[in-house]
């Protein structure tokens, strides 16, 4: 533990990914086996299930702190981490608890069992015993979410610097399900296995937006429109009668769309399709919301793959036969793509279909058909050139994506919560309300949206300053603020909605701008937002 | 009722009885200034009564100003209300506020820490009946280790550095907070220099301070000489063009919010020393105890929360607005002390 405890402490101490790298691969380098399975596990999102409640951890830690339960929570509301809140309250260091990070973890999942008395006693006792860094890593383990600036691509690149096993094999190695607590480290990341390669992925090409008008892009009779649709960039491989799905962040997510498994002895062998999984609830395509439900599960309910199944639309093929189609013009691969897909695409009872690609004579009817998107559920444009072969990571020239300008409205700042992370202790998360009529007759503000990302961190400075000094009233971690300032709101989506008060749903609102401009006289009405529903 | 000693007005800190202002924030004909930090020590007023010490120090933010100095425990009256300065080992000549009228007794506290940080004169707690505090750090989250111990990282992290051929790049506040890292930096590890901020304050400080020699960086400084030694530094300078020459380095800030990863992460510095020239939450306690004060007004920081848990406690505990703004300026603001 106290290692483990070490380590986080170094790796909070640097901002550079190579330094963290280091540090950990040197952990590694030390630590014994039990306690390197615990880490991969921890590092990649397996901590053991939650031995006790957050409320409880919380009553707890005030009186382990000596200092009242509204105290507490004010703090946690300003720290804005709940580990490291108690962590820095609760004194420790009473007296040395040195146990190993297997340990401690093996305790926590005999911990779950035991009542409620017993835990408590068990909690307050480590944390009284450890240090700092232990104590915060410690209720970590406790309340999950074990973000701390180093992903599970950065722990496998420092197991691979350690281990010196190939990045690539062992974040194969690393997939699926496996139980730190029986596993051994020679098992999980040691033993050679012949299918190691079996599923690897390519690295996926990326384009980036396209700046201008396309206009720039020379000929139309080089260029193929399709669009850019909204769900999980995804690379799916059939090889050796199995199939991998692999995400655009390169984790293998097989387990959570079983619905592909059906195409596995359809697809021949050595074939590797790049596409987009997108929901598919009611026969017709969903929205990122609907996507939303199946991403974070890793095991999915019968009732959710009814109700929100999903499909592969396919962009690309990558491997046919075996071979390496990348360096083949895209018109070609395309080809290749539609004549062995036609059978699966056209039996309806298969999750794969083909994203239509497009040539249009004049940019201005490729514009056309970007203003089709909203109805059709896509993002925008993606334009890709003819002869392009699949390139490797983000590149200008052959890609672009075009996406459709989002929808704006100008809305008043009415409420402001302190942020997370590293935003904690600035109101940063705020809420906007735009005017409405109520049935009095009287002009008030309706809340619309709630937004936490566009300002610079200079900006939110100075919003975060005003609102400290222009607060009406406090409501746990959130204030009013006397309306003020007008903000541009930017979302891509809207859809009536019957949970919200404002009858209106946005999707992804972020700010825009900041209107020092307009008055909160100039800002929108909800009428003006309703207008934009399609 | 008789009006209150001192009271909270629009332009700062107000003694009627002798037309004195604390701190103002305003232009005043007659301030008495606890300290030289910006948000304390402010350009307009047409007299400023300060500790000697401080007399350098806002001189050479404020220019030609009509200032006097007083001693730590000399009294002087204003239309019959005595008042006195104490150390409040915030920084050099920072000082708290005494002030008695007819056996009634306040003391505004100005910016202060209780811990002696072998720089500023330290702390010397006064008994009154009523204590305007600062809480800037006022919340249990808050409990600063001794400044040995974070002096030893310091030190350990400069060496560190230097032997991986970096130079270490450390941020403090000009005024006070660069002084004391200076002071506590263990000169056999290497060279310290400066930016012209730090340096500028490095020269008015010494002339009563015994500080460790320092190199100012001009256009002329070589990035060679650098290399491996500590660059003392304001929290300005972070991210700015002028860290071109230190490379390869490492930085760091020193400052009480480095407490919080979430701060530390915001100003995306390598490493966070926590050393603050506030009180934590004990060190306020201690000294709200101290005075035998019954009635506690709160000022800048988190002044609800710690009023709340005073009247808790018993006492007669509020919070006042003021334009004080504590170490936020440390890491929010520009940190420049010619900002004014």
């Amino acid at each position: 533990m106290k290692d483990f405890a070490q380590l986080i402490r170094k790796l909070d101490s640097t901002n550079k990914t190579s330094a963290k790298v280091r540090a950990l691969a040197s952990y590694f380098d030390r630590a014994s086996d039990p306690d390197k399975v615990w880490t991969i596990a921890i590092l990649s999102h397996r901590r053991p299930s939650r031995p006790v409640n957050t409320t409880l951890l919380r009553e707890w830690a005030a009186e382990a702190a000596g200092i009242p339960h509204w105290l507490f929570e004010e703090s946690y509301h300003i720290v804005g981490d709940l580990a490291e809140t108690i962590a820095l309250v609760v004194q420790g260091g009473r007296e040395n608890v040195d146990k190993s990070l297997a340990q401690v973890l093996d305790e926590l999942i005999t911990l779950k069992g035991r009542a409620e008395e017993e835990k408590k006693a068990y909690v307050t006792k480590q944390w009284q015993g450890f240090t700092f860094y232990e104590r915060f890593v410690f209720t970590k383990f406790i309340t999950g979410g074990f973000r701390i600036g180093i992903s599970q691509k950065l722990m496998t690149r420092a197991l691979s610097q350690s281990t010196g096993i190939d990045e690539d094999i062992l974040a194969y190695k690393l997939m699926g399900n496996w139980d730190p607590k029986s596993i051994s480290f020679h098992d999980l990341v040691l033993e050679k296995n012949k299918s190691d390669l079996l599923s690897k992925p390519y690295p996926f090409y990326l384009a980036y937006a396209l700046e201008g008008e396309p206009e720039s892009l020379g000929d139309t009779s080089q260029w193929l429109a399709e669009h850019k649709w909204d769900g999980i960039r995804s690379q799916v491989i059939f090889r050796n009668d199995e199939i991998f799905v692999w995400s655009r962040g390169e984790e293998l997510v097989t387990d959570k769309y079983p619905e592909f498994s059906g195409l596995v002895d359809k697809i021949p062998n050595g074939t590797v399709i790049d596409g987009e999984i997108l929901p598919y609830p009611g026969n017709t395509i969903g929205t990122f919301n609907d996507l939303q439900k199946r991403i974070g599960r890793k095991t999915v309910s019968k009732s959710l793959l009814t109700k929100t199944p999903v499909i592969l639309m396919a962009y690309d093929l990558l491997e046919w036969e075996g071979k390496d189609l990348r360096e083949r013009p895209f018109s070609e691969r395309r080809q290749f793509l539609e004549d062995f897909s036609k059978p699966f695409v056209s039996d309806r009872s298969l999750p794969l279909y083909l994203s239509e690609t497009m040539s249009f004579e004049r940019w201005s009817d490729f514009a056309a058909e970007r203003g089709r998107a909203r109805e059709k559920k896509s993002e925008g444009l993606m334009l890709k050139r003819k002869d392009s072969p699949y390139r490797v990571g983000r590149k200008k020239g052959d890609w672009w994506k075009w996406k459709v300008d989002p929808l704006t409205i100008d809305a008043v700042l009415t409420y402001a919560m302190r942020g997370h992370g590293r935003r904690s202790n600035l109101f940063t998360d705020y809420t906007f309300g735009l005017w409405n009529t109520n049935e009095e007759g009287e002009r008030e503000l309706v809340t619309f949206a709630k937004a936490y990302s566009g300002l610079t961190d200079a900006e939110f400075r100075k919003v975060d300053a005003w609102i400290k000094k222009n607060t009406l009233e406090r409501f746990g971690p959130v204030r009013s603020v006397t309306p003020f300032h007008v903000f541009e709101i930017a979302f891509e989506g809207i859809a009536p909605s019957g949970r919200h008060k404002s009858g209106v749903a946005t999707r992804f609102p972020r700010i825009l701008r900041w209107r020092t401009d307009k008055s909160i006289d100039e800002a929108n009405t909800l009428e003006d937002l309703k207008k934009l529903i399609p | 009722m008789e009006k209150p000693l001192l009271a909270f007005t629009k332009k700062g800190i107000y003694c009627e009885k002798a037309g004195v202002y604390l701190d103002p924030w305003k232009p005043v004909d007659k301030a008495i200034i606890s300290h030289g930090h910006a948000d304390h020590s402010r350009w307009g007023h047409k007299q400023y009564i300060t500790h000697k010490r401080n007399i350098p120090i806002i001189e050479h933010r404020l220019g030609n100003i009509n200032s006097s100095g007083v001693s730590w425990g000399e009294s002087f009256v204003v239309n019959g209300v005595k008042f006195s300065l104490h150390p409040a080992g915030h920084i050099p000549g920072s000082s708290q506020i005494r002030v008695e009228h007819k056996g009634e007794v306040w003391v505004f506290s100005g910016d202060y820490k209780t811990e002696d940080d072998g720089l500023s004169t330290p702390y010397e707690s006064i008994r009154c009946h009523s204590f305007i505090t600062e809480c800037t750090f006022g919340l249990p989250a808050f409990s600063w280790r001794p400044q040995k111990e974070v002096f030893r990282d310091i030190n350990e992290w400069w060496a560190e550095n230097r032997s991986e051929g970096k130079t270490s790049v450390l941020f403090g506040y000009s005024l006070g907070k660069a002084q004391r890292l200076l002071k506590h930096l263990d000169t056999s590890i290497g060279r310290i220099y400066t930016h012209a901020a730090v340096e500028n304050l490095n020269e008015v400080l010494r002339t009563y301070l015994d500080l460790p020699d320092t190199i100012r960086i001009t256009k002329e400084t070589k990035k060679e000489d650098l290399k491996g030694n500590l660059v003392l530094a304001p929290p300005s300078a972070h991210g700015s063009p002028w860290l071109r020459k230190m490379v390869p380095y490492e930085t760091a800030t020193a400052s009480g919010w480095m407490a919080f990863r979430g701060a530390r992460r915001r100003r995306a510095v390598d490493k966070g020393f926590v050393l603050s020239d506030h009180c934590d939450w004990e060190g306020l306690l201690g000294s709200i105890e101290a005075t035998g004060a019954t009635r506690v007004i709160c000022t800048h920081g988190y002044s609800d929360i710690f009023s709340r848990f005073l009247r808790e406690k018993g006492l007669d505990a509020r919070t006042e607005e003021t334009q004080y703004e504590g170490e936020l300026a440390e890491i929010n603001s520009s940190g420049n002390d010619e900002k004014d």
